[in-house]
């Protein structure tokens, strides 16, 4: 190693550190800084709508876009020690239980694009990765993100993050196993096989040692990449949010999607699904069903459905896929977030 | 001649990698030709599981990301 560039990772190091404690500063005094501005600042009364809406925006709006740089650059980082070809070393030739479990999880934290779903299909089941096992993974892959997660934490609180997760991943894990047992091999294209199996890592191709450095780098492009694009949704759904926070009247939804009506779940599902949108675009939406009084197991159903599925996806498998599988695919997932829309509103 | 390849069904950062490997190509100045490799049947011919890639004289040399213009320069010198 250079001397050149040892120094250059310390100052980045050290970059990163400072950066962390002034977030942390920053994050502490938030609320009382919200409050400033609005009260003695802008010179809101307190308690007066426009005063409760200005003041929510001012709180939220940074400490959400806080909470997402941090936890993207860490994803970031994590997601530096995934590869797909390693994930796929990982599964081939689990049994179906243990491989739809360790899937769903690889899921969450291997990095993943929905327009190459199709290369890592193949890659996956000609490495021997059974059909199920390689649909938990690409269930859990686009349904739990980090975008979504922070959102949620931000502004329902971590039980509601946290039950988003478990359920997403019971979701694919479940899901996944279904869909396995249905032996379902002969309604994917014949030629997937004929292909032969992918080396490990493609031939020829560059893995270099990453240094902490690199990895540090990889968070940063990270943030840069996947903030650059949600920034302006967060913003907006901050905002609607803070709109109703201010002036729309409780329970205004509570009779269309709340408890009681039993088919806003299906019908939350059903609308989702043809949608396709990041986490972020969706939560002006899902802030604006919440706050007025619709039930969290629909609108819960409703992300996750958007999220999920998605039209789209389903035409990029349909190169690999027959129509059938498709559906049974797309049918299975749906099924199953209705279930836990249900079990949202009911039981819990 | 170099024979530069993207692999990739056509997302955006296909586009971006392409753009790259043009821009790299051309600040090395060897004579090339960059194709776009679009078929899914032809991308997994290279083995590859992510796109986008890039292919350098039939050698896969980078997968599933972007690369800066200074890498891309190296990966193809």
């Amino acid at each position: 190693m250079k001397p050149s560039v040892t120094s250059l990772s310390s100052i980045r190091l050290c970059a990163v550190v400072f950066g962390l404690a002034v977030w942390w500063l920053f994050y502490r005094h938030l609320a009382e800084f919200a409050g400033w501005l609005t009260h003695a600042v802008f010179g809101l009364e307190r308690g007066s709508h426009l005063g409760a809406s200005v003041e929510f925006f001012v709180f939220e709006a940074p400490k959400v876009m806080m909470l997402l740089v941090l936890v993207v650059f860490g994803v970031g980082i994590v997601r530096t020690f995934f590869t797909p070809e390693r994930t796929r070393q990982l599964l081939a030739g689990r049994r179906e239980s243990v491989g739809n479990v360790l899937a769903a999880f690889l899921g969450t934290v291997t990095p993943f694009c929905s327009c190459s779903a199709v290369p890592l299909f193949i890659g996956f089941v000609t490495a021997g990765v059974p059909l199920g096992v390689t649909f938990s993974f690409l269930i859990s892959a686009p349904m739990v993100n980090e975008v979504a997660l922070v959102l949620l934490f931000g502004m329902f609180g971590w039980k509601v993050a946290g039950l988003y997760l478990g359920l997403g991943l019971i979701i694919a894990i479940i899901a996944g196993w279904i869909l396995g047992r249905l032996r379902l091999e002969k309604y994917v294209e014949s030629w997937v096989y004929e292909n032969g199996t992918p080396a490990d890592v493609a031939e020829g191709a560059e893995v270099p040692a990453l240094r902490w450095s690199d990895r540090l780098q990889a968070g940063m492009v990270a943030v840069g990449e996947i903030v650059g694009r949600v920034w302006i949704y967060v913003l907006l759904g901050i905002a609607v949010g803070a709109g109703i926070h201010g002036f729309v009247p409780e329970n205004f939804m509570a009779s269309l999607m709340g408890r009681g009506a039993w088919w806003s779940v299906p019908l939350a599902v059903l609308l989702g699904v043809p949608m396709y949108a990041n986490a972020a675009s969706i939560i002006p939406i899902v802030q604006a069903l919440l706050g007025k009084g619709a039930a969290l197991g629909t609108v819960l159903a409703f992300m996750m459905a958007v999220i999920g599925l998605s039209l789209p996806e389903a035409i990029i498998l349909r190169q690999v896929l027959k129509p059938r599988l498709i559906a049974t695919f797309f049918g299975v997932v749906a099924g199953g977030i209705v279930l836990v829309g249900y079990i949202f509103n009911f039981v819990l | 001649m170099k024979k530069i390849q993207i692999l990739g069904t056509g997302c955006a950062k296909c586009q971006k990698l392409a753009a790259v490997a043009e821009e790299a190509a051309k600040a090395i100045g060897t004579p090339y030709e960059l194709q776009k490799v679009t078929d899914i049947k032809q991308i997994m011919s290279f083995k590859v599981m992510s796109t986008p890639a890039l292919v350098v004289d039939g050698v896969v040399k980078l997968t599933g990301r972007v690369p800066t213009i200074d890498e891309a320069k190296q990966l193809m010198g």
